[in-house]
């Protein structure tokens, strides 16, 4: 069986910010991962660690102050080489977003049907009237009454929202679909709907998903795949079950050992000391190496390279090193 | 709710401010000192106390301010009579009519202008941030709204008058006077410029500033980030998505400065000899004349009241959350 060409090739992804003339955030550095097609790709970490970014950067939908570099090949076209015109193309008919909050994702003040026909005509995709048929087949998908479509987002509810939020984003069937945490600020109950709507159009549809949460939960319920990012770096990358079953980053072993275990509930908790470094003052080393429990003296000067420690099971430590059954780096 | 009964309880709320203004309006006026006959017929003339008491029964003051007089005053109002002025002699209606029209030119004129160069600059300054574009702008706009009025006036009456040779006052020139229409616009032209133009700067930095900070603040928002990642074009973004929330702050702004507009530019007139309702109100003040001031009163309070609904209405057109509010 030959592999499959991946879909979305992200290499060396590198994202700076300029701050002022002399100042640059690195947002994002050397990131390299690869989704195929029908697969779901977790981005996890904590806050501030450019899973957010990692999405915009792809979609080159950051503010003008940022600098990306590397290459984001989408089926073979490195999206960072195309002019503005063409990658404007690109966005929604091939890759949809869906943001954290729904809330204000949708503008107040147009009715949320005309939303959905917007994007499908903008990109020409068929004729007004059966595109008005196409927006009420999505709003059904999503479970929401085609004539509620005539409403304004404010009479929706919040779980309502992020539904016709991702009915908007099928709107022009992409073959990708960017979730940046999408149940965030919904409540259990609707988190748990959305999740089963996504997976249950996933399945339907037969589209990549990249979700973008800092909840291990649904990382292990929805993704084949993960990626643990630190401090705007790949920690770790590999599959679930290689994530979840031998983590080899102390990063991934804590962010695991700080998630609730159904199997053992009685331990407790254990919390990360310390906070994410700033971009602007990141460590030369490794940069989790401050809040490290297993740091040494290399970690502080030297920033470990992805290691290769099982097949398709890459992390960066130094302790990885010799370890690895066949060493090299993506 | 319903978007016909919200505007009927803003109607039926207007009404009730008008009310409340005109009762306002009548006691203010009775409370203030001064002997209405004598005011009407001088200070200085002697007459004799038998003619004093046939003109208070012939005007009715000798029945008691409320209810009677209050009624009777009301009945006038109604039938648009709203009294004779003390010193112009003649009916106030018929002289705050008259001037209505030319103040209305000039502030309507410098308000549109006004409106749509403040409104495109602030549009293109939010868009165009931090640019040298925003920069010039922000810097005109901010020296512009902090310029007293009457000095601005004064610089471009001297300025245009000596190097342009622009009139200095006045509507028309004094040859011009009762001559059709269409046979004096260029002279009416020539006496507009500089007060329009005073007036244009001096809202144009108002307008200006407060567009930009709502475009800045509606491109800052999530929608406008759907709407890119939708693959609309920085056009398709602002057109479609931006400008209706950005246009919400600056329609209650221009909504009520359209209500002060019958107020005239009093500084504006006065530095132009411009015979508007502003130089009346002046004139009206410095002689003391209570007929005329009360019947400016209420339409000063009434077209503020008017505006307010107007926004009120253009609101519920822009926004769908105020219904439901």
């Amino acid at each position: 069986m030959t592999e499959p060409e991946p879909l979305l090739s992200v290499r060396h992804l590198t994202t700076l910010f300029e701050v002022n003339r002399k100042t640059y955030a690195c947002a994002l550095e050397d990131v390299s991962f690869d989704v195929y097609p029908y697969q779901t790709v977790g981005l996890v970490g904590e806050s501030g660690c450019g899973k957010s970014t990692t999405l915009l950067s792809i979609l080159r939908l950051l503010p003008p102050n940022a600098r990306l570099s590397g290459q984001v090949f989408f089926k073979g076209v490195d999206l960072l080489s195309l002019s503005e015109q063409q990658m404007r193309a690109y966005r929604w008919k091939e890759l949809a977003l869906i943001f954290q909050s729904a809330m204000n994702a949708l503008n107040p003040v147009l009715r949320v049907d005309e939303q959905i026909l917007e994007a499908i005509l903008l990109h020409r995709l068929m004729p007004r009237e059966q595109a008005r048929q196409r927006v009420h087949e999505l709003l059904d998908l999503v479970g929401i009454a085609p004539q509620r479509g005539r409403q304004y987002p404010f009479q929706f509810s919040g779980g309502m929202r992020q539904r016709a939020m991702i009915a908007m984003a099928l709107a022009c069937s992409p073959s990708l679909l960017f979730a940046d945490e999408p149940t965030t600020a919904l409540d259990v109950m609707i988190q748990a709907q959305v999740l089963e709507l996504l997976k249950d159009i996933q399945k339907k549809l037969g589209l990549a998903i990249v979700l973008v949460t800092h909840d291990l939960g649904v990382v292990a319920e929805l993704c084949d795949q993960v990626v643990v990012l630190y401090g705007g770096k790949v920690v770790e990358s590999g599959s679930v079950d290689q994530i979840y079953n031998s983590p080899q980053h102390p990063y991934t072993q804590k962010l695991l050992e700080s998630f609730p275990d159904l199997h053992h509930p009685s331990s407790t908790l254990a919390s990360i000391p310390g906070t994410p470094p700033r971009l602007t003052e990141l460590p030369p080393g490794c940069r989790f190496e401050p809040r490290c429990f297993a740091r040494f003296d290399r970690c502080r000067h030297e920033a470990p390279p992805l290691r290769q420690v099982a097949e398709k099971h890459y992390a960066a430590c130094h302790l990885l090193e010799g370890k690895s059954p066949n060493a090299g780096s993506i | 709710m319903s978007s016909s009964h919200y505007l009927l309880r803003k109607f039926a709320f207007a009404l009730l401010t008008i009310f409340i203004v005109i009762l306002i309006n009548f006691v203010l006026f009775r409370v203030l000192p001064g002997d209405p006959v004598r005011a009407v017929i001088g200070r200085n003339v002697k007459i004799s106390a038998e003619v004093q008491q046939s003109l208070r029964e012939q005007f009715g003051l000798d029945k008691p301010v409320f209810p009677d007089q209050f009624l009777m005053t009301m009945k006038q109002w109604a039938s648009g009579n709203l009294g004779v002025s003390w010193s112009l002699r003649r009916p106030v209606a018929e002289i705050l009519w008259s001037k209505l029209w030319n103040t209305i030119l000039l502030i309507g004129l410098g308000q549109i202008l006004s409106i749509v160069f403040g409104v495109v600059l602030g549009l293109l300054a939010g868009w165009k941030r931090k640019t040298a574009l925003d920069a010039a702008a922000l810097t005109f706009s901010l020296i512009a709204w902090a310029t007293p009025t009457f000095w601005l006036g004064i610089i471009l009456l001297a300025a245009g008058s000596t190097w342009l040779g622009l009139p200095t006052g006045g509507i028309l020139s004094p040859q011009n006077v009762g001559k059709p229409l269409h046979t004096v616009l260029p002279d009416l032209a020539a006496h507009l410029v500089l007060p329009t133009l005073t007036l244009t700067i001096l809202y144009l930095g108002e307008y200006m500033l407060i567009m930009r900070s709502s475009i800045v603040e509606t491109l800052s928002e999530d929608y406008i980030l759907t709407a890119k990642a939708k693959g609309l074009s920085q056009w398709q973004i602002l057109w479609r998505h931006a400008l209706k929330n950005a246009m919400l702050p600056i329609v209650t702004i221009i909504a009520l400065n359209l209500g002060f507009t019958v107020s005239g530019a009093i500084y504006i007139e006065t530095v132009f000899s411009y015979d508007g309702l502003g130089k009346l109100f002046q004139t009206a003040l410095t002689k003391q004349d209570y007929p005329l001031l009360q019947g400016a009163f209420l339409l000063l309070a009434v077209s503020v009241i008017l505006a307010n609904m107007l926004a009120d209405i253009l609101y519920t057109l822009l926004d769908p959350r105020v219904k439901s509010s």
